[in-house]
């Protein structure tokens, strides 16, 4: 009976633990995020105010509203730079997301020469740091008149996405049983067919994934996004942050309104999508 | 009609040749097993009937028609696969019409043949379930159900039920058969269990090693076994072979007793010809628990090792010539392990193969 009673305390106390620790965790992950959407709603005082405040005291959207307002007063041009980020993040996406598709479906289901070369060819390109490739890039931007247009940004990230896209969507395909095409061949569809109809809506799960990673790569972008981009014509969101640093002093709360209405359409993105993660993650048409 | 031939078929893979010019005529409406162990070309085959592998030389034909480099679309076949690949994305009734969806047929008449389809394989209730939701039989049954709707000139069946437990697949086996009465068509049917191939087929076609060894029927196959593989393929457990010498009317088993030669292999052999002479355990039964035997019969004693009782028989093991042999044991008694037994061999039954080229010398 003694013994029952040690080892049920046991479990509860592990139990607690479990909570406790996975509380730090999340607190670890979660604090910066809500300090950043905590900060856009009050002033600089409150802000830099040592010891920090944490439990809030007047809330107000006067920093959203300077965003908003007029150049000379705190004003950015939100809306030109939420435009380019979206033009820019969607349209590298979907070429990214394409390619993927292509390769990624390639490296799955077909034997070719140098193969394996290619494949870690294109692996050793994640391997070199973005920013080491901002001079280079400047240099043939600037040659080809690339800098500060949407069509160079663009380039830049679907190079960037590219292999990753490619090395998910493969991962993906080759769980996608070579059985299903071909008895989708059967039933008499033709090979594209066959793709289209089976094969991708199988594999749906791994193309989103890809899309949400290569979305929010361009979405967050900011070391090479900053070389490459002069005027508001072409500045994604990222280095609009900057425009709230001024030569004596960092506008904070600024930054963070600016950084929130960043975080949002990322965050929608990745709910909506998840859904159809876990939805196309339930395999089962083919016994194991 | 729909009558399937394959001429001279050669299967490439590089410089490797996997399948060595197979020559073989499937009738309309006959249920074909090709059966052999894992790579012996069996699957390869099927899938060169389906178009789903290139053929590198003969010709293959269905109907009237040469199909060598048609797409699998074109064939007119159906194919049951051995992991059933079903859409996963698509609900049962999706998976049993979308071949007639691709063919664009009318609403109605999809909707009337998925509803017959469902009804002979008894699906109905799973309709509207994902192939996820589905358990092993299902699935199975709408695989087939997949194949049947369309009509198709030939059936093609790979392995359908090697995923299946030893129940269901005695079950499936069943309805595959039935199937073939009610919808009359031609079927290829590949595995590697000799039991469903002896059950199932109208004629066997033994492969190995992209040879086929024989083809006949069922009962053609286990009586009169072209060479040791077949012997040994064919028939559970499978036949006993022990190697000997003709010597004067005689079979001297090497290293073991003499037995008369049996008539029907008088003259067929030479003597001092090396042979091996083949016998089934159910021709080998010990004094008082055999079948009467009526035509000669062989006698000598031999040491049971181990026994097995399956109820209405009992399988002994027993060592003659330093070889395990088989034996059979009506209306069974308990057998101590060594017990010494008077063994009948019945002579009638019995096979002879050359020893160097292992074919029956029948």
């Amino acid at each position: 009976m003694n013994e029952n009673l040690q080892h049920r305390i046991r479990a509860r106390l592990l139990k607690l633990a479990h909570f406790v620790a996975l509380f730090i965790a999340m607190a670890i992950i979660c604090v910066p995020g809500l300090w950043v959407v905590l900060n856009s709603f009050r002033p600089t005082v409150d802000i830099m105010a040592k010891p920090p405040v944490w439990i809030p005291r007047g809330l107000n959207l006067d920093n959203y509203r300077a965003m908003f307002g007029a150049v000379g007063e705190g004003g950015v041009p939100v809306l030109q730079y939420f435009t380019n980020s979206l033009i820019i993040s969607v349209t590298s996406t979907f070429i990214a997301i394409l390619v993927g598709m292509a390769g990624g479906y390639a490296f799955a289901r077909y034997r070719f020469k140098g193969k394996a070369a290619i494949f870690i060819g294109l692996m050793l390109t994640r391997a070199v740091p973005g920013v080491s490739l901002s001079l280079p890039l400047f240099i043939v931007m600037a040659k080809t008149g690339l800098i500060d247009t949407h069509m160079g940004l663009i380039l830049v990230y679907v190079a960037l996405n590219v292999p990753f896209t490619i090395w998910l969507i493969d991962g993906f395909f080759r769980q996608v049983p070579i059985d299903l095409a071909e008895a989708a061949e059967i039933d008499g569809c033709t090979r594209w067919q066959a793709f289209w109809k089976v094969e991708f809506p199988v594999a749906r799960a791994g193309v989103a994934s890809a899309g949400i990673f290569a979305f929010l790569t361009s979405w967050n972008e900011y070391a090479l996004a900053s070389q490459l981009t002069r005027s508001t014509f072409s500045k994604t969101m990222p280095v609009g942050l900057r425009d709230f640093t001024s030569e004596f002093t960092i506008n904070w709360g600024g930054m963070c309104a600016l950084a929130v209405l960043m975080i949002i359409p990322a965050l929608i993105l990745t709910f909506i999508v998840q859904k159809h993660l876990i939805a196309g993650l339930t395999f089962g048409g083919v016994k194991g | 009609m729909a009558q399937v031939q394959l001429q001279n078929v050669v299967k490439k893979y590089g410089a490797v040749e996997v399948v060595h010019g197979i020559n073989l005529e499937i009738a309309d409406n006959e249920f074909v097993v090709l059966v052999g162990p894992s790579g012996c070309g069996k699957s390869t085959t099927l899938r060169m009937i389906a178009g789903l592998e290139a053929i590198s030389g003969g010709d293959i034909s269905i109907g009237d028609r040469v199909v060598n480099d048609l797409p699998p679309r074109h064939r007119n076949i159906s194919m049951v696969f051995q992991n059933y690949a079903l859409y996963p994305h698509m609900t049962v009734r999706e998976n049993l019409g979308f071949s007639l969806q691709i063919a664009k047929r009318p609403q109605a008449e999809i909707d009337k043949a998925v509803d017959e389809a469902a009804q002979i394989l008894s699906l109905a209730e799973y309709m509207d379930r994902k192939p996820g939701a589905l358990s092993g039989g299902q699935r199975q049954r709408v695989a087939m159900g997949r194949a049947i709707v369309r009509h198709p000139e030939v059936f093609l069946f790979d392995e359908p039920l090697s995923n299946l437990d030893a129940k269901l697949r005695t079950q499936m086996r069943t309805e595959i058969k039935k199937l073939h009465q009610k919808v009359k068509s031609t079927i290829v049917y590949v595995t590697h269990d000799q039991v469903e191939a002896m059950t199932l087929a109208d004629r066997i076609v033994i492969m190995r090693d992209g040879h086929i060894e024989q083809v006949g029927t069922p009962l053609e196959v286990f009586e009169t076994p072209a060479n040791t593989f077949v012997a040994t393929f064919i028939g559970s457990p499978p036949m006993n072979l022990l190697s000997g010498q003709i010597a004067g009317g005689e079979v001297a088993i090497d290293g073991g007793p003499k037995v008369t030669l049996p008539d029907q292999f008088a003259g067929k052999v030479q003597d001092g010809q090396k042979v091996i002479l083949g016998f089934r355990a159910d021709n080998l039964m010990p004094e008082g628990h055999a079948m009467p035997m009526e035509g000669a019969s062989a006698e000598f004693e031999m040491v049971v090792n181990l026994s097995e009782p399956l109820g209405t028989e009992t399988l002994l093991f027993g060592s003659l010539a330093g070889k395990e042999v088989q034996a059979k044991m009506l209306n069974p008694r308990p057998v101590a392990d060594g017990e010494r037994l008077q063994f009948q061999l019945d002579l009638t039954r019995c096979h002879l193969f050359d020893a160097e080229t292992q074919q029956s010398l029948r």
